[in-house]
């Protein structure tokens, strides 16, 4: 009755508008500009608030007649590429690149009813007007994603009103917890943090083991460097988050759960702590829980920046206020974990799948996905995409979907390379896998795992071996430093890794290399570092050229490797701005007709470049207060920073192969970071 | 360089402790207040929080030295952290990383300036992967499609806002950013 009595509530809210305040939007001023449709909305008359239409709907409807729209903050709205987003309901127009001076004109055609303001539309194109009609939703199908982006975050009216709920209320009324747990099994629900484990199974064995206390976790402890669903999740609804953590705590029979969510996002763990007072205040959380005699409590934990804890092991251990190592399993947590209890962890997203699951049945959860991988995924893209953002695609949809469906393809029209896939424990995969469907099994047998659902695309001006190395650096430096495997295994891949992209690399540092990339995988401890070697194979694997031609040649095929690469302006595009030379932190940029007796100019004879502009120069000197003659880059003072490059504006500064050759003694003296 | 630790500042420390509880799993959160209130942990805190939770001082030590969140070290009071996560790191992250740290004025191998205006830290992933290279101030306010350019310039900014106002004012919330400044304030009162 009170969802009803929401539910009416909300309708009386039309039209609305909805400012993304995902962390994208956010950055690029969503604040402002929602703070702009308040200001404009109070001149054209008083503005309706999601409160007070809450409250007393029959009081907005009275306020309609002189109030003119809604204005409510959202979670992510998924283009984060084109941010700040702002949709427009009932019509579901979708603006991006919206700025506060672009607030009028939007109220105005809300207002007048004129149709969507075309400017602000995806690619000012009318036939985009809607976001099911823009490229990136099209291949989507968003289920657990369906609220974010379009309700209020955190706020559990506006969850009851949209059905928010009703799952739990129908498991605690009208199922058993062995129904529950066979609806989930029947679904084939996997674990969405990695692994793929059997979210059915994990709550069965769980409830099996023996003990009159046991608890329930839900793991937010997203740390894969290209991941944010999690995030984006919580931050955009986190009610559905918790009615799943409340679901599977019936079902294994807890009576006590814990949020663990990452420090780092303290907009997620605001929201979440939100939600969950709010639900203890509607009766959904605590005692006697819709008077089904059913008891929870949950807690929210706090991580504390280790990106191990995302390991059940170490993700107890952090609970229990230790150092966040992982132990042997098993004994698995679902028989003993939380002070040593049973214990069932779940990932964030996999809960989000819970509370529809149940809702609408097994069989209507099986309608999207494959046999193998039911339902969907969620997924972060990133890198060299042309759009950016947050998808929800249907298990088994293609990498082409994703990538150029929904991404548009490469950036500044490069060459795809390569996406990474599953972060750390993941792998990269080339074109030819393109056509692979996404889901559990296609993506292990291709050497990579979906992991937690983070996609970086890759352009042809990234380094495999470059890539492969910054994942050893971050493995090792995320390592608990528990097992030797990981603890000294990373470091000497790290070790051999760096040397190839310094050049000092060789042929037998690979097949090294390849001999402890063997070895870590099958002796660690924990899945952190089983699939540490999981980059290195995969290119390895696939690229193996490139680390052919580092510890052969010394040659970086793709010149992104900074040690084995020189920056050199091309003289024809050179407009002689200066600007390179500004952004030079070590002098190394000089005009090519700078009079001797400046610092620099001694040296302007070396090098084969630096030779041949002198010669110009001599020839052009009397016109040299014309035309502004091109500039040039001294190979040995150069820190290889790339502040030119990125300083230019006409891209006359290119990488090339290395023109110097650099001290082999292997005390290497320059590095681009300055630590 | 460190504070003496006045009687005054160890009230505050016991409301901390009685706050979250006297139990070794209230540790990590204790900690994470007092970081918040001191901007690091001082070795003497860590000791008096060992008595206080009955924990030997090593395993008091272990944990803020295993989280990269813990600092035993003075922090500077911009903390920029310039993300390496893989979309960053692909994005030209290091290049922006070297800018922050010039602009901030950092010798190599230092993390902190002298005056403790500016700490520079390459962090593996804040989560914001859509619009890398990313910074973030103090964990709050979210740069987004950084270069090398607009990383000096915020530097600037920063050192300008540190001159106009000596004392910081913490938990300023959406209020924080300047007008021009494309802020994002992680947990200022936006969904609220």
């Amino acid at each position: 009755m009170l969802q009803a009595r929401l539910a009416r509530a909300l309708e009386t809210l039309r039209p609305r508008i909805i400012v993304c305040e995902g962390t994208g939007c956010l950055a690029k001023g969503a604040a402002d500009v929602r703070r702009a449709f308040i200001k404009e909305l109070e001149k054209r008359g008083p503005g309706i608030d999601l409160d007070l239409a809450l409250e007393d709907p029959d009081e907005v409807e009275r306020r309609r007649e002189t109030g003119v729209a809604a204005v409510t903050p959202s979670g992510c709205q998924g283009l984060c590429q084109q941010g700040p987003l702002v949709t427009v309901e009932p019509e579901g127009y979708l603006y991006v690149g919206v700025r506060p001076e672009d607030v009028p004109d939007i109220v105005q055609a809300v207002v007048e009813g004129t149709g969507p303001v075309v400017r602000l539309l995806s690619d000012r194109d009318l036939s985009q007007a809607r976001a099911a009609d823009i490229d990136f939703f099209r291949p989507q199908d968003r289920r657990v994603l369906a609220w974010c982006g379009r309700i209020r975050p955190g706020d559990i009216r506006e969850y009851l009103a949209r059905g928010g709920y009703s799952a739990l209320a129908k498991a605690l009324t009208e199922m058993t917890p062995d129904e529950v747990i066979e609806e989930v099994t029947a679904a084939g629900l996997r674990g969405r943090g990695g692994a793929g484990f059997p979210t059915g199974k994990k709550w069965r064995v769980t409830r099996d083991a023996e003990g009159d206390k046991k608890y329930v976790i839900v793991n937010g402890d997203e740390g894969d460097p290209g991941a944010f669903m999690d995030r984006c999740l919580l931050e955009g609804d986190p009610h559905r988050v918790l009615e799943g953590l409340i679901i599977a705590a019936y079902a294994v029979g807890a009576d006590e759960g814990y949020a663990y969510v990452r420090a780092e996002y303290p907009r997620a763990v605001r929201l979440l702590r939100r939600a969950m007072a709010e639900a203890e205040r509607y009766g959904l959380l605590g005692e006697d829980i819709l008077g089904s005699g059913f008891s929870f409590r949950a807690r929210l934990k706090e991580g504390a920046g280790a990106f191990v804890c995302g390991e059940e092991t170490a993700l107890i251990a952090s609970i229990e206020g230790r150092r966040g190592m992982p132990r042997p399993r098993p004994p698995f947590p679902a028989v003993r974990g939380l002070w040593d209890r049973p214990t069932c962890i779940n990932n964030v997203e996999t809960l989000g799948n819970v509370p529809d699951l149940i809702l609408c049945g097994a069989a209507a959860y099986r309608e999207v996905g494959t046999d193998g991988s039911p339902g969907t995924k969620i997924f972060a893209l990133a890198g060299q995409v042309e759009r950016t953002g947050l998808i929800e695609v249907p298990m088994g949809s293609t990498l082409r979907d994703v990538i150029f469906g929904a991404g548009g393809g490469i950036r500044g029209g490069k060459e795809f390379k390569a996406v990474q896939i599953g972060g750390p424990s993941g792998g990269c995969l080339t074109s030819e896998h393109l056509g692979l469907p996404l889901d559990y099994e296609s993506l292990k047998e291709a050497g990579a795992m979906i992991g937690s659902g983070g996609l970086v695309v890759l352009d042809e001006d990234s380094c495999m071996v470059e890539v492969a190395r910054f994942f050893m650096s971050f493995v090792q430096s995320e390592s608990c430093g528990k097992c030797v495997p990981c603890r000294e295994g990373t470091r000497r891949m790290l070790e051999l890794l760096t040397k190839m992209t310094e050049g000092t690399a060789t042929k037998a540092d690979l097949d090294l290399l390849e001999e402890l990339a063997g070895s870590v995988k099958e002796s660690a401890l924990c899945g952190l570092g089983k699939s540490a070697p999981n980059p290195v194979l995969t290119t390895l694997r696939y690229f193996r050229d490139e680390y052919l031609a580092h510890v052969t040649e010394h040659r970086c095929p793709a010149a992104a490797c900074l040690e084995l690469v020189s920056f050199e302006i091309d003289p024809e595009k050179c407009i002689g701005c200066g600007l390179c030379a500004k952004a030079c932190p070590s002098g190394a940029v000089r005009q090519v007709d700078r009079a001797d007796g400046t610092p620099d100019g001694r040296r302007r004879a070396e090098g084969a470049g630096g030779a041949g502009a002198a010669a110009k120069t001599s020839a052009a000197k009397g016109k040299a207060r014309k035309k502004r003659l091109p500039y040039t880059i001294d190979d040995e003072l150069c820190l290889r920073c790339d502040a030119c490059r990125a300083a230019c504006p006409k891209e006359a500064v290119r990488r090339v192969p290395r023109k110097t050759v650099r001290d082999r003694s292997g005390a290497a003296a320059t590095t681009a970071a300055g630590d | 360089m460190v504070p003496a630790f006045e009687g005054r500042r160890f009230e505050k420390l016991n409301d901390i402790i009685e706050r979250n509880g006297r139990t070794p799993s209230s540790l990590i959160p204790i900690l994470q207040e007092v970081q918040e209130e001191y901007r690091y942990l001082p070795e003497e805190v860590l000791t008096y929080v060992a008595t206080a939770l009955g924990l030997p001082p090593s395993a008091v030590f272990g944990v803020a030295t295993f989280y990269a969140q813990f600092s035993t070290e003075p922090k500077g009071r911009f903390v920029i952290k310039v993300c390496d996560g893989t979309a960053c790191h692909v994005r030209g992250a290091d290049t922006v990383h070297f800018a922050v740290r010039r602009a901030a004025g950092l010798e190599p191998g230092r993390k902190t300036t002298d005056d403790l205006t500016f700490t520079v830290e390459q962090v593996n992933c804040v989560g914001a992967c859509s619009m890398a290279p990313v910074v973030t101030v103090n964990d709050r306010r979210v740069y987004g499609d950084m270069t090398q350019k607009e990383a000096a310039a915020l530097v600037e900014r920063l050192r300008k806002e540190a001159e106009e106002e000596p004392v910081p004012t913490e938990g300023a919330g959406d209020g924080v950013g300047t007008a021009g400044e494309r802020a994002a304030d992680g947990a200022g009162g936006a969904a609220g």
